[in-house]
């Protein structure tokens, strides 16, 4: 029998829904593979093996009893530990939560058990989502099944990883400045970052509030379109979701796959000139860019003159959000409480509990959200990144009046050596140098596999215009039809 | 020059509620002080006339209707605390005064 | 250390006083203001609490469209323009109280601002100017273990509870008020009495002192003639009508004895004392946080359209002033007496006791006199007493058919205030409905006048005055139940002697 743990979740959702296997049997698979590999990948912080089974079991008894099932129903999915789920374990990839038990789950969450699909666990992360490489995350760094001696890319990495380790065919990710994108993107695999209130962020423990965007990962574009669609949508219980229905990603994305891109245009940022970037990633994009003009796309160049700005005031607008979102974590109604030790003031104790339960990057930002956000340096830092965000908005929106969606790398380089860069924060920053313009934005951006470089993947970004988020999977799966997916050797 | 001082870390660290080591405060202060640098880029930008944008989407008035749903029971309310008595979570003694709303 | 209070009289003779109040409304909606949880007061611990009011992670607000149109409401009211767009700020601090350690409120960018209230005071109409009406979240309710008396200082421990956290909250905010001088106090009280009886007439809070659903912050500040406006400080804690007028006295004074000293304000909060009647030194704003307000990220901005605010402002009440001064002039009453209806809190109960049937005299006698006494001698409010206007009204229906003279009507509504029932119920329960039946009222007065036959005689001689004697006796052999008019006739015809 083939092995189920290679196949896409649009073919295992049609196994079992034509009885050709069960839930309960992919789910077995994927949990043994988990327990033969994940020593070394390290993609999980929790395997919720005992849920995962009965989630399966319950798929199997509504096909035994004639139920309609969803297209993802009986298809594992990883969770990122950035949201809540009842009763299991919910970290953020923290020390300060620790042991927590959300008594809620995430909508996303909840949409994803309406669907049928299976929750394996939940999956490694750079601390509060904070980090390019996962190597941020409390609980050890999470590695690339590429080169387990690599970083799998951040925050997401344990989604990324968990998918190229064939652990899960399906995952959840947060993107917040590249993080689902810069790890798909170094693992091979395929990450969306849905236009910003396309999925909702109710019980996605908040980093940057107005930057968060939950996404699907998955190694076929397919797939990410078939998990978009389930995950999305308008949820009332999030101001900033937007009340329309997703676009249509699933159909977007297999009329792609027919590798047909005639009247599409397209526009390479004439600012991303490739400085900072890495030979062999330039090269990789260049001959996708030819791929996509053979297969029809008309290129263009297109100038974005602010967006040499996004990454300061990226840098600016996410820890002032962060330092105000993680106030929250104070050690009096969950999580870890430190110094209680009968003497100590609660100030005191708060302070020993931040101290302790927070890692030394979400001590930086949130001194940074703190300096900036402060009077005197408000106008300085925080409201200019807010001005700055405003024209990187215009450029957005002066590009998609000349091109149906804009192309770049995903990444200035392939997957780093674990260690390489932890010791200058500010040179991990600029891993998300292609990635941020887009959240600024709030639209859609998508990385799929382009190629390898040094024997390490490659990752092209597409980026569409806000609620355009099925442009951009047209564009991927029509380059995914030329290029192929891309297999990590055995581990 | 130097963006940010040692004292001033100690400040943010305090505003912030993170007891921070000394050995943390140097390390701190050298690392803020590139970052702050770096983000600084954004005053190049001449911007007096550039609305800010705090909201990435276009919309307004998402308002809720007044009906009560259900929420937590106390038991799961307190599930996550470090402390409970009395049906209340429990913290040790507060100097400050109400800053109040 | 004991410091010598300078008079009163004497410190506004030499300063000028500057006022202004900060005024915060819990609403009486349904829910939160930024989830579903209930609203309503009292309740076990943490029974009223969800993911959004308790902070947990991962949890997003979402406005309670009532909590904005109720405090539309109160802005048009107090006379404000709506903001056309305007956001929600975070109020950055870490305290136990509040689940997220910041506080969903308003800065820059109030929903309503630039408006005012007329208040009465001493016949004189005083203007107020409100800077601005806003909304916000309520803290949780912190209990402090361990010390004396559950304050805050010697405490060992503090237990919190959330079913407070997230009531909707309206902070009203006035502009300072120069130039009240020695009447001061007594502005600030009217002030609040009228913002009170405003927001009771929009019927979007309950506004009760006593259960902290409206809270006071007293400013005052203290200059010399014709110099700038000195250092003010914040009084907090100012939880009655009572001592809103004290606060402003009691800081007037201390400030001034401070001045005198040659000493100077600090710019401080300062807490007010309920029983002792005087104020202590809170925070220094030296050593106030800043709390790097920034927009809100989590809700969208509001932006009341036109249609919207003119549809509330159609739907408003008929304010309080103008209510009364039409209620005065419907009721015939002299500004005089119309002081004594307001100072007695019946203005309500006469209108609905008219509404119910009676006469405005009637229903004023009832309320300021009867009812008013029990009210003063057992410590409630009127409204409180236990009589309702229907039953007054009721009452006073009984008076009018010749059922109940004056004193036995008296009887009755002492009944009624100890929950007997309702007037008639009690009138017969307890027999108490005037005799008109002659037969038996001949037979009272024969008996009489066969039992006091000096009297009979003197009254047959012409001295008709002492009719009264013989009047007091059937009364007293009835318990009451004649009509002395009726009576009195009764007994001149039997004696055969023209009234
Ligand atoms: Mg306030
Ligand atoms: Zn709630």
């Amino acid at each position: 029998m083939t092995d189920l743990t290679r196949m896409t979740a649009t073919d295992l959702a049609g196994l079992v829904a034509a009885g050709e296997t069960s839930a309960v049997e992919v789910t077995r698979a994927h949990l043994d593979r988990i327990a033969a590999v994940d020593d070394r990948v390290h993609a999980f912080l929790h395997v919720d093996t005992e849920g995962a089974l009965a989630a399966a079991r319950a798929v199997d008894e509504r096909r035994a009893a004639g139920e309609e099932l969803g297209p993802l129903a009986g298809v594992p999915v990883a969770v990122k530990d950035v949201l809540t789920t009842k009763g299991v374990p919910t970290t953020v990839g923290s020390k300060i939560l620790e042991g927590w038990r959300p008594p809620y789950d995430a909508t996303i969450v909840q949409r994803l058990r309406a669907a049928g699909t299976v929750m394996l666990g939940k999956t490694n992360m750079d601390e509060f989502a904070m980090g390019s490489s996962t190597e941020y995350s409390a609980y050890g760094p999470t590695h690339n099944p590429w080169d387990t001696d690599r970083i799998p890319g951040g925050s997401g990495g344990g989604s990324a990883a968990a998918l190229a380790a064939y652990e899960a065919p399906l995952a959840i990710g947060s993107d917040t400045g590249g993080s689902i994108r810069q790890p798909g993107a170094v693992t091979g695999t395929v990450g969306a970052k849905p236009t910003y209130g396309g999925t909702s962020r109710y019980g996605l423990v908040a980093f940057s509030s107005s930057l968060d965007t939950p996404g699907p990962c998955a190694r076929t574009v397919l797939d990410a379109a078939l998990l978009h669609q389930v995950i999305g949508g308008h949820d009332p219980r999030d101001s900033t979701s937007i009340p329309q229905p997703v676009p249509d990603v699933v159909a977007a994305a297999r009329q792609g796959a027919t590798g047909d891109l005639t009247g599409v245009k397209l526009g390479i940022v004439k600012e991303f000139t490739g400085e900072g970037a890495e030979p062999g990633v330039m090269a990789a994009f260049r001959d996708a860019v030819d791929t996509l003009a053979k297969l029809g796309a008309e290129i263009v160049e297109v100038s974005c003159p602010h967006f040499r700005y996004a990454l300061p005031a990226y840098y600016l607008i996410a820890p002032s959000e962060c330092s105000s979102n993680l106030a929250r974590f104070d050690g009096v109604r969950f999580g870890l409480r430190v110094g209680d030790d009968g003497n100590r003031s609660l100030e005191e104790v708060m302070s020993l509990t931040r101290e302790a339960g927070f890692g030394a990057e979400v001590k930086r930002r949130i001194m940074v959200g703190t300096y900036a956000l402060s009077s005197g340096y408000y106008d300085a830092y925080y409201g200019q990144a807010q001005k700055v965000r405003t024209l990187i908005t215009r450029d957005f929106t002066t590009a998609f009046e000349q091109v149906d969606a804009l192309i770049s790398p995903t990444t200035p380089f392939v997957a780093f050596p674990i260690g390489a860069r932890t010791a200058d924060p500010y040179q991990m920053y600029l891993a998300d140098l292609f990635t941020i313009p887009t959240n600024l934005y709030g639209g859609p951006g998508i990385s799929v596999p382009c190629g390898l470089s040094e024997g390490l993947p490659v990752g092209l970004q597409v980026m569409a215009p806000t609620m355009a988020d099925d442009r951009m999977y047209r564009v991927a799966a029509a380059l995914e039809s030329v290029v192929g997916t891309f297999t990590p050797p055995a581990l | 020059m130097a963006a940010i001082s040692r004292e001033e870390v100690a400040h943010l660290a305090r505003l912030s509620r993170l007891a921070v080591t000394e050995e943390e405060l140097d390390t701190f202060a050298g690392q803020l002080d590139v970052i702050l640098q770096s983000v600084a880029q954004v005053g190049e930008v001449t911007a007096a006339d550039i609305p800010p944008t705090s909201h990435s989407v276009p919309l307004t008035n998402v308002l809720r209707e007044d009906v009560v749903v259900p929420g937590l029971t106390p038991q799961e309310a307190l599930s996550g605390a470090p402390d409970v008595a009395e049906q209340r979570f429990r913290v040790p003694r507060i100097l400050d005064e109400d800053v109040a709303s | 250390m004991t410091t010598t209070l300078p008079a009163y009289d004497e410190v506004v003779a030499r300063y000028e006083p500057v006022i202004g109040l900060e005024t915060h409304v819990e609403l009486g909606t349904n829910t939160k203001m930024f989830c579903g949880c209930p609203t309503d007061f009292g309740g076990e611990p943490n029974t009223r609490v969800c993911p959004v009011c308790l902070g947990l992670p991962g949890s997003l607000p979402v406005a309670n469209k009532a909590a904005i149109e109720a405090t539309i409401r109160i802005g048009l009211a107090l006379n404000c323009s709506i903001a056309d767009w305007c956001r929600f700020a975070r109020k950055n601090y870490f305290y136990p109280d509040m689940p997220k350690d910041f506080q969903i409120s308003q800065y820059d960018e109030p929903l309503c601002a630039d408006g005012y209230l007329d208040v009465e005071v001493g016949g004189e109409l005083v203007r107020i100017g409100i800077e601005r009406v806003h909304l916000e979240e309520d803290t949780g309710k912190t209990l402090h273990v361990g010390g004396a008396t559950g304050r805050i200082h010697g405490a060992t421990e503090s237990l919190v509870d959330y079913n407070r956290a997230g009531i909707p909250l309206v902070e009203i905010v006035t502009r300072p008020v120069p130039g009240t001088g020695a009447l001061a106090p007594e502005v600030a009280k009217a002030y609040v009495t009228e913002l009170r009886d405003v927001l009771r007439s929009l019927g979007v809070s309950d506004v009760r002192m006593e259960e902290g659903s409206l809270r006071c912050d007293v400013n005052t500040s203290l200059n010399l003639p014709g110099e700038e406006w000195g250092t003010r400080t914040e009084t907090k804690n100012v939880n009655s009508l009572r001592s809103v007028e004290r606060a402003v006295r009691s800081e007037i004074l201390r400030q001034a004895s401070v001045l005198d000293a040659g000493g100077r304000i600090t710019q401080e909060t300062r807490h007010f004392h309920e029983d002792t009647g005087d104020t202590t030194p809170g925070r220094s704003k030296e050593t106030a946080t800043d709390y790097r307000y920034f927009p809100e990220p989590d809700l969208v901005p509001l932006a009341p359209d036109t249609a919207w605010v003119a549809e509330l402002k159609a739907a408003l009440p008929e304010l309080p002033r103008l209510h009364r001064r039409r209620l005065q002039e419907q009721w015939g009453l002299s500004d005089l007496d119309m002081q004594s209806v307001l100072n007695a809190g019946a203005v309500e109960l006469i209108e609905a006791t008219v509404a119910a049937g009676t006469t405005p005299a009637a229903a004023r006698k009832w309320w300021l006199g009867e009812l008013s006494r029990r009210a003063n001698e057992t410590g409630v409010e009127l409204a409180d007493i236990g009589a309702t206007p229907a039953q007054v009204a009721e009452l006073q229906g009984l008076v009018d058919a010749g059922k109940l003279n004056d004193k036995l009507a008296r009887t009755v509504l002492e009944g009624v205030v100890d929950g007997e029932g309702s007037p008639t119920e009690i009138m017969t329960n307890r027999g108490l409905e005037v005799v008109s039946d002659t037969g038996a009222l001949t037979a009272a007065v024969d008996e009489a006048i066969a039992a006091n036959p000096g009297i009979a005689d003197k009254i047959r001689s012409g001295k008709v005055a002492a009719a009264g004697a013989l009047v007091g006796a059937v009364m007293k052999a009835t318990r009451g139940q004649a009509d002395a008019k009726t009576l009195r006739d009764l007994i001149l015809e039997r004696l055969g002697v023209q009234g």
